[in-house]
């Protein structure tokens, strides 16, 4: 096994502080935006986010069932390639993993938490993977916004070329990175760690008591209109407050509120579609990068629109 | 109207294995209602999540036979509101486990349309299947 012969680490530019980062399958396929607006924002910021080598799927979910440790395991081995990371020098001593998907962020710091708390889970889990090396208990899981939050408004607000103003925006959190609170990553029933970055963007932020309230999550699959409900719901009230759109961190949040708007209309015939943004998406405009990097032909509510009335994207 | 219920051995016997299964202790939960009332789903539910609570505490098995358990989405809202610091999500999780255990299936994703599929994230599919099927 040699890890350092993977194309991200050949990539790295120098000089800036790199983290292990931990993209999950979704960011590779349905939400590339968020991934490559993650990353040039992170650049910017002097952040290198290097793809952990070798990662696996987390499984979305962490395992509810007291004795279902087996569902902990894919986590535990992104954990190890971590440690490797280090022992090959990939990074120095840097044991914060990075996620950008709040699922995965969930699912990996539940999984972390656990294992450092039961030292016989940690135990079994490690004698069953017998060809790995231990996992020592040694990795933070941190979400982006962390990271983002931990570099400091101000120097975001120092990259800013292009101040998002006149720009009504609902930041919506989700209940993956807010709950339970032992992993919350800001106070579960007012968080405004997305409100800082965007006012730091230049963005008019509103508040509104839904940037907490479950979009419906997996129910999507089973039955889309349930989902629906919930989107109209939370998006209704964010444009009665004044928004123009929302922001998320969260593919599967991102699904349900801009592509299950088709389902929305179904349903109400009066809806207005509205555009949702990654966060990350909205960092890229202020900070007056190429077009290229936005992503907005992922999205399923074209925001350019929206954009090109406040003369922030040119086409 | 007075409904009697007498807890036998074997409604004993399934509390004791929700308890275990979710880690929680269920008889604590005193039905104040919060979970239900701030519960984003329980519109979609045929019983509220403090009904599903007061049936597991009686040891009535017919909670699984509840739309509740499966509309549940694990968002953790009860979770964090409880005054008794119960997890309902896991009680909700080690019901649904009963049943995914003996094989049975909550969902038929061959049934789903291809162009739906198509359309889904990852996230959703791993996430259904890993609620949804046993
Ligand atoms: S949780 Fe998802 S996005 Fe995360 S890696 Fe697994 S399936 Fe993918
Ligand atoms: S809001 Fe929905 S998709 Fe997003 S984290 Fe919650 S359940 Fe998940
Ligand atoms: S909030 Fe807790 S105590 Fe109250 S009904 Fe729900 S489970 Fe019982
Ligand atoms: S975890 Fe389930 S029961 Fe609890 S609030 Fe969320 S959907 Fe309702």
């Amino acid at each position: 096994m040699n890890p350092t012969n993977t194309k991200e680490t050949k990539s790295t530019s120098s000089g800036n502080m790199k983290f292990p980062y931990y993209p999950g399958c979704t960011l590779k396929t349905t939400a590339k935006n968020f991934e490559n607006s993650a990353i040039a924002t992170a650049r910017a910021l002097g952040v290198e986010l290097l793809e952990i080598p070798r990662w696996n799927c987390c499984g979305t979910v962490f395992s509810l069932a007291q004795d279902d440790l087996i569902h902990h395991v894919a986590s535990v081995r992104n954990f190890i390639r971590v440690q490797e990371m280090n022992d090959y020098g990939l990074v120095k001593n840097e044991n914060r993993l990075v996620t950008l998907c709040s699922m995965c962020f969930n699912t990996l710091k539940s999984t972390n938490r656990r294992m450092k708390e039961n030292a016989e889970d940690l135990q079994k889990i490690n004698e069953l993977m017998y060809r790995e090396e231990d996992y020592k208990g040694n990795v933070e899981v941190l979400h982006f916004l962390e990271l983002l939050k931990s570099l400091g408004y101000e120097k975001i607000r120092e990259k800013v070329t292009k101040p998002l103003k006149d720009l009504n925006i609902a930041p919506y959190y989700g209940c993956m990175i807010l709950r339970p609170k032992e992993i919350a990553i800001d106070d579960p029933e007012d968080p405004t760690i997305q409100k800082d970055i965007l006012e730091a963007l230049g963005v008019s932020v509103i508040d509104t008591p839904y940037k907490k309230v479950c979009c419906g999550s997996y129910q999507t699959v089973k039955d889309k209109y349930i989902v629906a409900e919930l989107a109209y719901d939370i998006l209704s009230h964010a444009r009665k407050k004044g928004a123009e759109a929302l922001t998320t961190v969260c593919p599967l949040c991102a699904f349900n509120l801009d592509q299950r708007q088709q389902a929305v209309k179904e349903k109400h015939p009066d809806f207005e579609e509205m555009p949702v943004f990654y966060i990350t998406q909205l960092m890229t405009i202020a900070f007056g990068m190429d077009k290229d990097v936005f992503g907005f032909e992922q999205n399923y509510v074209d925001p350019r629109p929206l954009l090109k009335s406040k003369s922030l994207i040119e086409d | 109207m007075i409904k009697k219920i007498e807890i036998s051995p074997d409604n004993e016997k399934f509390l004791n294995k929700v308890n275990e299964l979710s880690g929680e202790v269920i008889t604590l939960c005193e039905q104040c209602g919060t979970c239900s009332g701030g519960c984003p789903l329980v519109t979609e539910m045929d019983i509220t999540p403090s009904q599903m609570m007061r049936l597991v505490q009686l040891g009535q098995k017919e909670v699984l036979d509840h739309k509740a358990i499966w509309v549940c989405a694990s968002c953790f809202t009860c979770t964090v509101r409880c005054p008794r610091q119960i997890d309902v999500s896991k009680v909700a999780e080690a019901l649904r486990q009963i049943i995914l255990r003996q094989a049975v299936d909550h969902i038929d994703i061959k049934a789903i349309p291809k162009e739906e599929i198509a359309c889904l994230p990852q996230i959703a599919l791993v996430s259904a299947c890993r609620k949804f099927t046993g």
